[in-house]
């Protein structure tokens, strides 16, 4: 099993030099298998530099990272293996495809695992569905193709690996309201039908309330606030003070509730308050 | 006159089948604050090249205060009312110090040192950068580069500025910071200013919205009007904002709302409004 | 990280080496370089490094920062002394050994002649910034234009490769991640895989520099970017009274080390 345990990190950029930089400070959390969480937090929060410790790509100053309960960092065989375990998806994650063809691309993760012929042609074709990126598609160039598409691609040359924990950074950034829609439902798919953990940074508190089962909120380098949308967005004001927004739905209940309508419940999502309006009406004396 | 104006415009990029534009009309007025919103390849981003002489179109006119984009004597006339800003604030910033990338247009344009100097000091304290001149651009978040390159531009004193997707690639907060320094730059100096987008938020305050899909202009209106037709954002694969959303559903349940309270405020109002008449009915 | 790695290796500063107007710096290092090889004997190039450490101390660079520099020369400097030390006729030091006292000294002034040579120019790079650099040297090679050589051009684009330095370093160091999230191993095998790994990120990089390169050029002419006919320039270089002092100063340098040779000192 993949559950992912994160003891006391810190992590320190250019230790040593003027430019040193505390990234991480005092992090310790735990993600079951299977969860699907949400991590929010304003630009330079830590939240990247946290990811990237997940999978080995970045090795703590201090504290340890446990995936299956093993210590990632334990020797160069376990940093390379985790990769296999623990997927990243990061940002702009199009303009990291440089094979000839689509499918090769896909293919490039299993091929450095070194799997036969017939497995990765399985693996590959198993991610593109999840991806949702068409078979028709494959022996076409990568980078004649749109920018939505190229996303795809990319997604699932990190889903080809299999990896337990699927981790990605800000996957709708530049895309239009469609693309956006159709990759969050293909991850959420993926999601229920692997029962991979899943991990999504974003800035979208939106998309996030709409699908995360629990958010963890980085700020300065700490984990601010950890728990489920209804705990995290039930404490508008402290998400306010780091910086961040709430869901659109949150606020306008809040602007309602200001209007003297009682609505009940904690709401951060659009079908939250149009359900928490009508149950308002039900109620009122007629 | 309209500051802008499109008549009939084609255009086909070279060795595409399908036209980007097709027959487009459309005209701006001086000190409009105008959004543009539609999916990708829409054909936003070919509208706005058109509007300084990167692109011109097959057939048809453009015309930036009279003057024919096609007309090449005249391109830099043109370029030097129009100020453009992209989407990547990576690809737009040319020198290594702040203040030198903001003189590259006045520069460019033969005005004297002391003259570019005085230009760059007050296009730099407009979009609030001033502090950060002697700074080099890569350190820079993508909110502040994107307002150095706007500074870039009100340095060449535009009457127009045209900003491709200046937010696709920022956060929340550098978002924010772009909109309000062309907010500020439209109701306060009186600039002309072209927005485009696919954030249907950053379009809520415009004077006038542009949909576009396929090519062709869907729609033209205020954005009150625009969002109130749900059914004809769905259909362009857009979505409206989340007041709206709910003003028209609630609608469909036999309420009776406007649908053009767009602020969050005016929308409670409404809704409050008529769920006690309802409830007094 | 790549990042961290110092580039144009330029030190901010605000000694009298650093204030002086880049033209004047980009001619005093010709002046140094023409009088360097004026050197031949002892005193001479007592002289130079005598000079060379008054500049220095002057600029406030540390020994440190010079030795770092030379550390990637260091195989041709050894290379140079060998070859002098045993390619040279004279009395052999050890009788039997190709290995002369002549040799030995060749190589030895050999050795101060490439230091100091690759001493001078960092110091005028440590001490200028690579903006003023390019700017200095498109004022100084201005007449050249006369006889169609694109001298505009050419800075501009030595600009630009300063300007995107950073940002595609940051982009090797973004893709990199990305590949070896995706288990591209960059460490270990043969050469020739090595090299075969280089590929992905190599490919994706070419493909963002050519899209950079696109993008900047319509930003560039969308603010009437037309070449260097009818530029003016905000910061126009002006020369300092200690301009003047420092190139007679350099001319006198050349002037001394030509009469030393003279005198074959």
């Amino acid at each position: 099993m993949s559950e992912i345990r994160v003891e006391k990190l810190r992590h320190v950029y250019s230790a040593g030099t003027p430019f040193e930089k505390v990234a991480i400070e005092d992090v310790s959390l735990t993600i079951p298998q299977g969860q699907l969480v949400g991590i929010i937090g304003h630009t330079g929060s830590g939240k990247s530099t946290f990811i990237q410790h997940l999978n080995a790509l970045l090795q703590p100053t201090e504290g340890k990272v446990f995936c299956g309960g093993e210590d990632v960092n334990a020797s160069k065989f376990t940093r390379r293996d985790v990769k296999w375990k623990v997927g990243i998806v990061f940002q702009y994650p199009e303009y990291q495809l440089f094979e000839e063809t689509v499918y090769r691309d896909i293919a490039f993760g299993p091929k450095n695992m070194k799997l036969s012929e017939q497995e990765i042609d399985e693996r590959v074709r198993e991610a593109a569905h999840f991806a949702g990126v068409d078979e028709e598609l494959f022996e076409r160039s990568p980078l004649e193709l749109s920018g939505g598409q190229k996303r795809r691609i990319a997604v699932a040359g990190v889903i080809a690996l299999r990896p337990g924990v699927l981790i990605l950074d800000e996957p709708t950034a530049g895309l239009d309201p469609a693309g956006c829609r159709r990759i969050l439902d293909n991850i959420c798919e993926y999601h229920r039908q692997s029962g991979s953990t899943v991990i999504i940074v974003s800035h979208n508190m939106d998309d996030t309330a709409r699908i995360a089962e629990r958010i963890i909120a980085f700020d300065h380098g700490r984990v601010a606030m950890d728990g489920t949308p209804e705990q995290i967005f039930s404490e508008p004001e402290k998400l306010e003070a780091m910086g961040l927004d709430v869901p659109k739905s949150t606020s306008l209940a809040m602007a309602l509730k200001a209007e003297g309508l009682p609505l009940e419940g904690s709401i951060y999502t659009h079908a939250q308050l149009l359900d928490a309006i009508l149950r308002v009406k039900e109620a009122a004396p007629c | 006159m309209s500051i802008i104006s499109f008549r009939q415009v084609h255009y086909t990029y070279p060795g595409d089948e399908l036209e980007s534009l097709c027959g487009v009309d459309l005209e701006i007025e001086e000190g409009e604050f105008v959004a543009v919103l539609g999916h990708n390849g829409s054909g936003k981003s070919t509208l706005a090249k058109h509007m300084n002489a990167i692109l011109v179109p097959d057939s048809g006119t453009v015309l930036i205060e009279g003057i024919d984009s096609r007309d090449e004597d005249k391109t830099f006339e043109i370029r030097r009312r129009v100020g453009m800003v992209f989407q990547n604030p990576d690809n737009q910033i040319v020198a290594n110090v702040v203040e030198d990338d903001v003189a590259f247009a006045p520069e460019n344009l033969g005005v004297p040192s002391e003259e570019i100097r005085a230009r760059v000091d007050a296009a730099l304290k407009q979009v609030g950068m001033y502090e950060y001149r002697t700074h080099a651009p890569h350190l820079l978040s993508g909110g502040q580069k994107q307002r150095v390159a706007i500074a870039g531009v009100i340095a060449m004193q535009p009457k127009i500025i045209v900003l491709d997707e200046p937010t696709a690639m920022l956060d929340p907060q550098g978002r924010e910071e772009v909109l309000s320094t062309v907010t500020r730059l439209c109701r306060e100096k009186g600039m002309t200013v072209v927005f485009i987008t696919h954030h249907m938020d950053e379009c809520v305050g415009a004077d006038k919205l542009v949909i576009m899909s396929n090519g062709y202009i869907k729609a033209v209106g205020t954005p009150a009007e625009i969002f109130a037709d749900v059914e004809m954002m769905a259909r362009e694969g857009l979505s409206v904002p989340e007041t709206t959303k709910l003003l028209y559903e609630l609608r469909n349940l036999g309420y009776e709302l406007p649908l053009d309270a767009l602020d969050e405020q005016s929308c409670a109002a409404a809704i409050a409004n008529a769920m006690k008449k309802q409830t007094r009915s | 990280m790549l990042k961290d790695v110092t580039l144009g290796q330029y030190f901010p500063g605000n000694t009298i080496v650093h204030r002086l107007d880049p033209r004047s710096k980009l001619i005093l290092v010709v002046l140094y370089i023409a009088g360097l090889f004026q050197a031949s004997g002892w005193i001479s190039y007592a002289a130079v490094t005598a000079v060379t450490a008054l500049c220095m101390i002057l600029s406030h660079i540390k020994p440190k920062n010079i030795f770092k520099g030379l550390k990637p020369m260091l195989f041709i400097i050894v290379l140079t002394a060998l070859l002098n030390m045993f390619y040279t006729s004279g009395r052999e030091i050890i009788p039997g050994w190709h290995m002369t006292w002549e040799g030995l000294a060749r190589s030895v002034q050999m050795i101060l002649r490439i230091v100091l040579l690759i001493t001078g120019t960092f110091l005028l790079t440590y001490t200028t910034s690579p903006i003023a650099l390019t700017d200095g040297l498109e004022m100084l090679l201005g007449p050249l234009k006369k006889i169609k050589v694109p001298v505009h051009e050419m800075t501009i684009m030595m600009s630009m490769a300063l300007r995107f330095i950073p940002t595609l370093i940051e982009e090797t160091d973004k893709i990199m991640s990305a590949q070896k999230a995706r288990g591209a191993d960059f460490e270990t095998g043969r050469l020739t895989e090595r090299a075969r790994a280089l590929l992905p990120i190599l490919v994706p990089l070419f493909v963002s520099a050519f899209r950079r390169a696109d993008e900047l050029a319509v930003a560039m002419e969308s603010r009437c970017y037309h070449g260097g006919e009818g530029r003016t320039r905000m910061k126009v270089l002006r020369f300092a009274a200690r301009d003047w002092i420092a190139l007679a100063l350099g001319a006198l340098f050349l002037a001394g080390m030509i009469v030393m040779k003279r005198y074959g000192i």
